[in-house]
């Protein structure tokens, strides 16, 4: 039927809200083309899913069964979609650009004879031509890239990039579908999920967060940054590379693969902001950025910005909080 | 054991970056180059794989002479030879021309192995790798933190969204993409250094390959990121910041 098909994600049958950005993306797109819009849920006993789809203003929903799609393997994915996608012909296929998407969607676009643009931030149509654009060197720089030729393309969405509250309501006839897939097709061999800390400090709940990151250079200057915490009564918290370095517990990590949170205030200092990172905080109520280099991505998002050395603008703050305190 | 790492030369991390004229990329007369950082940590843990299993680390790397260094510095720090794949138009290949590339370079070895980074810090595509696997027709596993052979396959730790971890096995031949972090990442020694100008550079081109450039996707235009949010930027001395932001703290966010 061609047009756009929305790829959607769920996890043993909760979805990623990340789908539902996917699916507004879609409809939005289908709109501004003409272009029929579909969307899959694929997995095993996913009827239920395919009905909430069946629910939103779309020409088709297909729902791919399969027990070998029960949990997740790249080559199952792949199979099925790359099946599905040669049945269908969309010009456009979007995803969520999720880190499930990420380790399938290269092979799946290679496999269906594909470009994929991945990690996509906006879509334009310019002189009846798309436009995509994403951001390069770690969000420092965005880009617009067209695609040559008959230009049928996949495409990821970073996370936020659309509004999952956009979606339209209406409905949809679902149609299942069961691929070939046998035990030769799938090579991967899934264990249990499973999770190495307690996970007992949930960071989600603090109001005031300092989050601290690669620009403190080493272990001995983090007291630097718990002082200032303690100062303010906040939650410490860190980036990846601090964790990474062993500086601080991967507990208190922010970001896609560690905790989300939403304080009031979340001070970042010496982080960058790769959108690893940002996903994790951008809900924060007001965003304060402490960083040498005025070009970083964390300024982006910040309501309030310092470019300075942060080895001279800590002890200053924290000597200014500690009377406030007492 | 035969191991590939492919391994890509990146703007170093701190660069100033400036759009060229054209609009169409960055200027790169100034610039510094590194090794991409998930890149380092593949080789990291294909050194690793080879101290515990013997065989070969083969560092695989496409671009025009500038590359040289990276891959000195992955003979430095103990790969046993290397691939270059001398190519001076980057620019004019996209992600499928390029993975196709690196592929039939690959195919001019027996490996067990092909590890990579997840990712790239200049252009971020993350799917060269995985593209890779499936041009060579090999399962793959991504986001990689730990990769061991066991009974004839490779069995990795995969890190999952919001703190979830899982064990994915493979058989071999396989190819891993590695995410950057948790293992320590050896510095070259000195003796390192030495031999690893001795340590043979095998140069390839995409002609000899039978691979042409291709390019579907098109780069048009650089821009900086655009504002969305109203950055309020403190200015003066590093106590005056910090007096402005406590009165913003207190009167503006109220948080004290």
């Amino acid at each position: 039927m061609s047009g756009v098909l929305a790829i959607c994600e769920h996890s043993a049958g909760v979805w990623n809200r990340m789908s539902f950005e996917t699916l507004a993306a879609a409809q939005q797109l289908g709109r501004a083309q003409g272009w029929p819009v579909s969307a899959v849920v694929l997995g095993q006993g996913t009827a239920a899913l395919a009905a909430e789809l069946a629910a939103c203003a779309l020409d088709r929903v297909y729902s791919v069964e399969h027990e070998r799609l029960a949990r997740y393997t790249a080559d199952g994915f792949t199979s099925a979609l790359d099946w599905l996608i040669a049945h269908v012909r969309p010009d456009v296929v979007l995803l969520p650009h999720t880190y499930c998407v990420r380790d399938f969607a290269p092979c799946l676009a290679a496999r269906a004879g594909l470009s994929l643009l991945s990690d996509v931030t906006g879509i334009r149509v310019e002189r009846g031509e798309l436009i995509f654009e994403r951001q390069l060197f770690q969000g420092r720089l965005n880009a617009d890239y067209s695609v040559d030729g008959a230009g049928r393309v996949v495409v990821s969405l970073q996370a936020g990039a659309f509004r999952a509250d956009a979606v339209e309501p209406g409905s949809a006839p679902i149609e299942t579908l069961t691929p070939p897939l046998d035990d030769t097709t799938i090579r991967q061999r899934p264990e249990e999920p499973f999770r190495e800390s307690a996970g007992e400090l949930d960071l989600g709940a603090a109001e005031l967060i300092v989050a601290v990151g690669r620009g403190i250079r080493e272990a001995g200057n983090i007291e630097l940054v718990r002082e200032l915490a303690a100062a303010l009564g906040a939650e410490l918290a860190a980036s990846r590379p601090v964790c990474d370095n062993g500086w601080l517990p991967i507990e208190r990590q922010v970001g896609s693969s560690g905790q989300t949170v939403a304080p009031k205030l979340y001070i970042a200092i010496g982080i960058s902001g790769a959108i690893q990172h940002l996903v994790g905080m951008k809900g924060a109520r007001t965003i304060v950025a402490i960083n040498k280099d005025a070009g970083a991505p964390i300024f982006e998002v910040a309501d309030y910005g310092i470019v300075g050395d942060l080895f001279e603008v800590l002890p200053a703050l924290t000597e200014l909080l500690r009377p406030a305190q007492a | 054991m035969q191991i590939l790492v492919a391994i890509k030369q990146v703007p170093a991390r701190d660069s100033q970056l400036t759009i060229a004229p054209s609009g169409e990329w960055i200027e790169e007369d100034d610039l510094a180059y590194e090794i991409n950082e998930p890149d380092a940590y593949a080789l990291e843990a294909a050194l690793r794989l080879r101290e515990q299993h013997g065989g070969e680390v083969i560092a695989l790397c496409a671009g025009p002479e500038r590359v040289l260094p990276v891959i000195r510095e992955a003979l430095a720090k103990g790969a046993d030879r290397a691939i270059h794949v001398a190519e001076d138009h980057p620019e004019a290949w996209d992600t499928l021309a390029w993975a196709r590339l690196l592929a039939a370079a690959a195919e001019t070895e027996n490996f067990d192995l092909v590890l990579t980074g997840l990712q790239s810090d200049d252009l971020g595509w993350a799917q060269t790798g995985v593209v890779m696997a499936e041009l060579l027709r090999l399962p793959h596993a991504t986001l990689v933190i730990e990769a061991a052979i066991e009974d004839g396959r490779v069995r990795v730790k995969r890190e999952l969204e919001g703190g979830w971890f899982q064990h994915v096995s493979m058989p071999l031949p396989a190819l891993v993409t590695f995410q950057s972090g948790s293992i320590r990442l050896r510095y070259a020694t000195l003796m390192g250094i030495k031999r690893a100008r001795t340590k043979p550079v095998r140069r390839l081109t995409a002609a000899e390959l039978g691979v042409a450039p291709a390019r579907q996707l098109r780069l048009r235009r650089l821009h900086p990121p655009r504002h969305d949010k109203q950055t309020t930027m403190l200015t003066g001395s590093a106590q005056e910041q910090a007096a402005q932001l406590v009165e913003i703290l207190r009167h503006e966010v109220r948080v004290l």
